[in-house]
């Protein structure tokens, strides 16, 4: 079987579009809300997610015939945390600040559904390669619509991307005000609604 | 005293789980379509809250922190492991439990008591106590100092948790009659609503307590 037979290819597609983890299964909602004021902590928790996934669902897929199942959520559970410790002090290490603002969520990744999720519908089915694909591909579905909300949240909550400003000062001159509000939790919320309203919108079109 | 009753008083509404820190969400979506069982998984969720983070607590004062252990020693990366072992092990026993004294409340609960395990709150509690553990109890009223002190924050963010998820049931259960645009219809319009109310909440963050 070639790297990218076909079986392959959609492991990796679907999670990005048509079955999206966050806004079609509803899965690792609480950091795709928490993280997302700002551009860059969006982007770090994204990649995050994806590199955990990944290795979770490929040890886990190496594992899986050696695992007794009465107690795989346990060694689920010990695997993704061992990932997460690691990830979490090479974050403390080389992005310090990123660190502080993420601060609890980079634990909670723990906690997030797609892990379990991707782990037990896929991992312990499949082999590692097949599975590392999937965990790519779902860790990029969940990053990409982070990224969506961290855009819009910081460009109109502080007119910035990335740090940098991007609307110019002749608007704020004109009467242009920041949006507040947006650097706000409630509208996280509101904004992730409208990503699954646009979503639904378009792929019923189609 | 007073300390106790601004910490729990602040946990449940200024530092809601849902509206100021979105724990726990996942379940808050999937089972807030009935106030009956939103109440049951509240209740659930807020014995268990109440039950590790004192655990954590002590795990974390006497075993990870700085100097707790072996002198000169700081375990807390351990702290993720632990705590999740922890939360693990207690859910499984509070479903023993349970299934023993109140086999109703075992049924009525069903699979929703072992996903305690994965809800982030509980985990994110664990983890915002290891960060007040170090804060000054006359400084801050969020601090965490003694095992009083977690156990009002548990009961506190365990009935912010409850409060959340029954108020959405109940606004859900009547949505159940309106007329929604097609592609918001469900998920959509919950997420909208949440964030209504999470604006609501947000009058109760210049509280000062």
């Amino acid at each position: 079987m070639s790297l990218f037979s076909p079986k392959n290819k959609e492991a990796f597609t679907t999670p990005l579009w048509k079955d999206n983890p966050v806004v079609i299964q509803v899965l690792g909602i609480c950091s795709a809300l928490a993280v997302t004021s700002q551009l860059e902590p969006a982007i770090v928790m994204g990649l995050s997610v994806t590199v955990i996934t990944a290795f979770a669902n490929v040890i886990i897929s190496l594992l899986r015939k050696t695992i007794p199942s009465r107690i795989r959520i346990v060694v689920q559970l010990v695997v993704v945390a061992t990932l997460v410790t690691i990830v979490s002090q090479v974050l403390k290490a080389f992005a310090y600040d990123v660190s502080v603002q993420l601060s609890v969520y980079v634990g909670l990744i723990i906690t997030n559904c797609i892990l379990m999720g991707r782990l037990e519908a896929f991992a312990m089915m499949n082999g590692p390669w097949e599975s590392f694909l999937d965990g790519v591909g779902s860790g990029l579905g969940y990053a990409w619509i982070l990224v969506v909300v961290g855009f819009f949240r910081e460009l109109l909550g502080a007119g910035t991307l990335l740090g940098f400003q991007v609307i110019p000062d002749c608007a704020y001159e004109a009467g242009y005000m920041n949006n507040g509000m947006m650097t706000m939790p409630a509208m996280a919320l509101i904004l992730v609604g409208c990503v699954i309203w646009a979503h639904r919108a378009i792929s019923k079109e189609k | 005293m007073e300390h106790l009753i601004s910490l729990f008083v602040r946990s449940i509404f200024v530092d809601n789980m849902i509206f100021a820190f979105f724990l726990g969400m996942c379940s808050y979506l999937a089972v807030s379509k009935t106030v009956k069982t939103a109440l049951g998984l509240g209740v659930a969720v807020t014995f268990v809250l109440l039950i590790t983070v004192p655990v954590d607590y002590l795990l974390q004062t006497k075993v990870l922190g700085p100097d707790a252990l072996v002198e000169g020693v700081d375990l807390s990366f351990l702290s993720f492991i632990l705590f999740i072992a922890v939360i693990a092990g207690i859910v499984q026993l509070v479903e023993m439990i349970v299934e023993r004294f109140s086999p109703s409340l075992y049924a009525a609960l069903g699979i929703f008591l072992p996903l305690i395990a994965v809800n982030c709150a509980i985990m994110g509690a664990s983890l915002f106590m290891q960060q007040r553990v170090t804060m000054d109890a006359s400084v801050s009223t969020q601090a965490i100092n003694s095992v009083g002190d977690a156990v009002a924050y548990a009961l506190g963010s365990g009935i912010g948790w409850l409060l959340a998820i029954t108020a959405l049931a109940a606004i859900r259960e009547k949505m159940a009659y309106t007329d929604v645009p097609k592609p918001l219809q469900g998920l959509g319009i919950t997420f909208i609503t949440v964030g209504l109310m999470a604006m609501a909440f947000m009058c109760f963050s210049g509280l000062n307590i």
